[in-house]
């Protein structure tokens, strides 16, 4: 199986080539949840996840808001 | 908020106005260290507090996917979030907190901003500061920014642009209060933008000097989350804050060393 590394929230993990971030989402079961993404420090807007495709090394940060003062 | 809604609450005589928003509470509270999201939420609603902090942070990947989440127990829609960067101490980190944050909450652009330069003081590092709100300020976000209570500094952050300066009262979380209220005071005096005390509250006398300096207003979290009782404390928080800004705006009378009797002395009759 094709399979590429990437690294999400700073841990490594395999995920299938051509994966969208959209796809990336829903393996993770967020989808609707309200997150925030940058991959390798760049914000990825919303309205691109179902276009922009991962690529192999990239670092994903998947981010929420918490309590905090 | 519709017009309509605004028109139907109490007349509006002394509004904060932030980035040319009205807010008729002067108190900003924090939405972290309780209990539970719903203790916060008590707590919050008891602080009469329209605008609420609240963090950016990795979501849990495949754990507790069902758990409640901050947005969802305080929507968007009725509370104005106020994102911190907390817990960034450069330049970069909070920039980029500030840039998922917008996108987080599709386009909200007012931030707090706060890079911070140790862990022991947790005192502000002002020249990262000034760095990161040029850039933040180039990309349009509207910042509320956390720094020393020093005039200097405050008015440095006002002239690049922020929309309100939030001096530290005293270190954040340590509860010792208005450690200087002389900078502070001058702070406010210089300032043209909003003034808000942000941090070193202890409890409700706290927060009432912090007013009657002039304050235009307080963001706290742990005088309130940190109490035995934190929504007895946020109603105390509330209160206080509206008591020092009508004695601000009553105006004190002077300090004077000996007393002056309060009953006449004319037609004492021994």
């Amino acid at each position: 199986m094709l399979a590429m590394d990437i690294t999400i929230n700073g841990e490594s993990r395999q995920i299938p080539d051509t994966c969208s971030v959209s796809q990336l989402i829903e393996q993770l079961n967020l989808t609707g949840k309200r997150l925030a993404m940058e991959i390798n420090q760049e914000i990825v807007p919303r309205s691109t996840f179902e276009s922009h495709i991962i690529c192999p090394g990239d670092k994903i940060e998947i981010v929420g808001a918490i309590g905090g003062g | 908020m519709s017009t309509q809604m605004q028109q139907n609450k109490t007349p509006i005589s002394d509004p904060l106005v932030i980035a040319g928003i009205e807010y008729q509470s002067r108190l900003l509270v924090g939405t972290g260290k309780y209990a539970d999201l719903n203790q916060a939420k008590q707590a919050i609603d008891a602080s009469g507090a329209e605008i609420i902090t609240m963090a950016v942070r990795r979501t849990n990947i495949g754990q507790n996917p069902d758990e409640p989440n901050l947005l969802d127990i305080l929507p968007p829609e009725e509370y104005t979030y106020l994102p911190n960067t907390a817990g960034c101490y450069s330049a970069d980190e909070a920039v980029r907190t500030c840039r998922l944050a917008r996108e987080l909450l599709d386009g909200h652009s007012l931030i707090k901003l706060e890079v911070l330069g140790d862990e022991k003081t947790l005192f502000p590092d002002v020249s990262e500061t000034y760095k990161a709100a040029e850039i933040l300020l180039k990309e349009g976000f509207q910042i509320m920014v956390y720094t020393n209570d020093d005039p200097i500094a405050a008015k440095r952050l006002e002239e690049m642009g922020c929309v309100a300066v939030m001096p530290l009262a005293a270190p954040i979380g340590s509860g010792l209060g208005i450690r200087n209220p002389f900078n502070i005071a001058t702070i406010v005096e210089n300032a043209k933008v909003p003034v808000l005390v942000d941090a070193g509250v202890g409890t409700a006398s706290d927060a009432a000097i912090a007013m009657e300096l002039g304050c235009d207003g307080l963001l706290m979290q742990t005088a309130i989350a940190g109490a035995k009782n934190p929504v007895l404390m946020a109603s105390a928080m509330r209160k206080a804050v509206e008591a020092g800004r009508e004695a601000y705006h009553a105006g004190r009378i002077p300090k004077k060393r000996y007393a002056t009797a309060s009953s006449p002395v004319d037609g004492l009759f021994f």
